[in-house]
């Protein structure tokens, strides 16, 4: 059993509480927020130790593993104070708020042998895990083209917001909804080391970006397209995709349908000639637990078992998400 | 309950496999009549059960059944609350406590706010009861035997051990409503346990069942054996696994399963409904014969 704590109860932080709280490996050992709501709702119903101020849960419970999942202004103190306890850490995304702060977090975690996982829960689906595997084997030849897309209907009316809507707190469009498509395209292509120019946009929020739409370059050089708007009500929820051009095929992937083109005969096991089309359920692993996705459930499981060294600390570990975190910055300072 | 139930995804563009599938439903169903008319087509090949969510548009779906008595004097709709989206997208945008004040109705929680915390905390089940008579506002004087809480509530619930507002949740919908409440889940032999931890007997539970085992935790034979040795009124759904197995094949599985007391569907065209109807038809006789 790993002992476990999470810090920030809020969407994120319940979903990984009840995960976790099913976990047949995790014993969840305290649980910390500061909403009276939420915390007083906890203690009453459930069986977990609840508590305001984390440094005093660490204290007590002594966790093994902590969840952060408060807003991305506190990942940075939080997480650091973990790693200085060596405690293994799973953060939210994103990272953190600047490069430096990312940076350090990540030499510390590595110095110390510590288990570090950010919330980029898109490697876990299993459609964008078979993209990586056909563009990394060379399936579709060299890219030339790719186009990293997101819509949703997050926000579609002029209104007040929460910390989401604060740019000095991590909100907004870029830092949210789009470092998913990011972290995807440094992951599944390469690593984004160039804006040729970005239109950062808000639609209806008064402090931050409601919509992204950037040319970008990676560090092999290939070229593309992000475009991301979490304004758009024609979404009943966040859809992710990636369409990417090859020399010997395309790629067109959201979260449920892998659809693929093969130019020649000449292509990997299960597929052929022309158009492929795979779904989701065909390419995903069954979950002890389920809750809102497949990989929502993989993710925890993926790091307590990294933690219990079954499996490499090597998807979604802070360098990664620290270069999401740098290509977040390469776009903003583009505009 | 009825042996056939008619689902809603395909009305609000909900498509396990295929974001561009779900954008032609929403084109498809984007007038209220096309809900109805699809509806119609339904009942024509004897179905009387409608297992829908609470979307804002089954409020004006329970309209035109209200002005029609006549009509839809055998129809029955099996609400599942809530419509998770909704309070998804508001948490997101307004945080847990922005939502609740969003979505309770009346003054009583402005009034507990300002009334300070220790009240509130004593409330959390009245307040769920509060938000299931918003969420019911639209059925009255529609038939509502069954009342299902959505596999996202439930499943966060049984995650978190909250069994309290499980409970609670059930003995609500019998005592208010005069209905069985029952519970849609991915995690159906854990949930079952837990229910009957709580005291509840032979519940409904409306869970994936299907030859691919999508979305079944625990995996196909726990759920075969759950089926065969534990009480309980199944409504098995996601019969074709997000659309992994033929048609056919798929509901010959789930008609000769035991112990399945009803059978979820979802179709958008007239000739899917008569197939999929026909199908159970012929396999519950053959499983007779």
């Amino acid at each position: 059993m790993v002992k476990v704590g999470l810090i920030g109860a809020g969407k994120m932080g319940i979903s990984h509480l009840s995960i976790l709280g099913a976990h047949p490996n995790v014993e969840v050992v305290g649980v910390c927020d500061t909403s009276k709501i939420v915390l007083s709702a906890l203690e009453k119903y459930s069986k977990f130790h609840c508590y305001t101020d984390y440094l005093k849960m660490l204290d007590k419970e002594k966790p093994e593993a902590v969840f952060v999942a408060t807003p991305t202004k506190f990942h940075f103190e939080f997480v650091k104070e973990l790693l200085s306890r060596n405690i293994h850490v799973f953060v939210e995304k994103p990272f953190c708020l600047t490069e430096d702060q990312g940076l350090e977090l990540t030499s510390m975690a590595t110095e110390r042998n510590l288990i570090n996982q950010v919330g980029y829960h898109n490697k876990f689906v299993g459609t964008f895990r078979e993209v990586k595997k056909l563009v990394k084997s060379g399936a579709i030849g060299e890219t030339t083209h790719f186009m990293g897309e997101a819509y949703g209907p997050v926000v579609t009316k002029k209104k007040e917001g929460t910390w989401r809507s604060n740019p000095a707190e991590g909100g907004g469009c870029l830092m949210d909804y789009a470092s998913h498509v990011i972290d995807l395209i440094n992951d599944i292509l390469a690593p984004i080391t160039a804006s040729k120019g970005s239109i950062i946009k808000s639609i209806y929020s008064k402090m931050v970006d409601d919509a992204v739409y950037s040319l970008l370059e990676l560090s092999d050089k290939t070229t593309g397209v992000l475009s991301v708007n979490w304004s758009d009500e024609t979404y009943r929820k966040m859809s992710t995709s990636i369409t990417i051009i090859g020399s010997k095929g395309k790629i067109i992937s959201d979260a449920n349908e892998l659809k693929v083109y093969f130019k020649e005969e000449d292509c990997p096991e299960g597929y052929s000639k022309g158009w492929n089309v795979k779904y989701v359920t065909d390419l995903t692993d069954q979950v002890d637990f389920y809750l809102r996705g497949e990989e929502y459930s993989a993710q925890v499981d993926y790091f307590i078992n990294a933690v219990t060294g079954k499996v490499p600390n090597s998807i979604n570990n802070f360098q990664s998400a620290w270069l999401t975190d740098r290509a977040i910055s390469i776009i903003k300072n583009q505009k | 309950m009825d042996r056939i139930l008619y689902g809603d995804n395909q009305f609000f563009a909900v498509n396990h496999i295929s974001d561009q599938k779900s954008m032609d439903q929403a084109i498809k169903f984007k007038n209220d009549e096309a809900i109805i008319r699809t509806l119609d087509y339904a009942i024509e090949a004897g179905i009387n059960t409608f297992m829908c969510t609470t979307h804002d548009r089954i409020a004006r779906i329970c309209d035109v059944i209200r002005a029609n008595p006549e009509k839809y004097k055998h129809f029955k709709i099996y609400p599942c609350m809530p419509y998770a989206h909704k309070y998804a997208n508001a948490v997101t945008e307004l945080g847990i406590q922005g939502t609740i004040k969003q979505y309770v109705p009346g003054n009583i929680f402005g009034t507990m706010f300002k009334g300070g915390m220790a009240l509130v905390s004593k409330d959390y089940i009245k307040i769920m009861e509060l938000l299931i008579d918003a969420e019911m506002k639209m059925f009255k004087g529609i038939n509502t035997p069954v009342i299902f809480l959505q596999n996202v509530i439930t499943d966060l619930l049984l995650g978190l051990g909250m069994v309290e507002f499980l409970k609670g949740f059930h003995d609500y919908i019998k005592i208010k409503y005069n209905a069985e409440p029952g519970f849609i889940t991915m995690n159906m032999p854990k949930l079952l346990d837990t229910l009957e931890s709580a005291g509840i007997k032979n519940p409904i539970i409306c869970f994936s069942m299907n030859k691919v085992n999508f979305r079944m935790s625990g995996g196909k034979n726990l759920y075969e054996e759950t089926l065969k040795t534990r009480k309980l009124r199944a409504v098995a759904m996601q019969v074709l696994g997000g659309g992994a197995i033929p048609p056919k094949e798929a509901l010959e599985y789930v008609s000769k399963l035991p112990n399945v007391e009803s059978i979820l569907f979802g179709a958008s065209s007239k000739a899917n409904i008569d197939n999929t109807v026909s199908n159970i038809r012929n396999f519950d006789r053959e499983k007779i014969a």
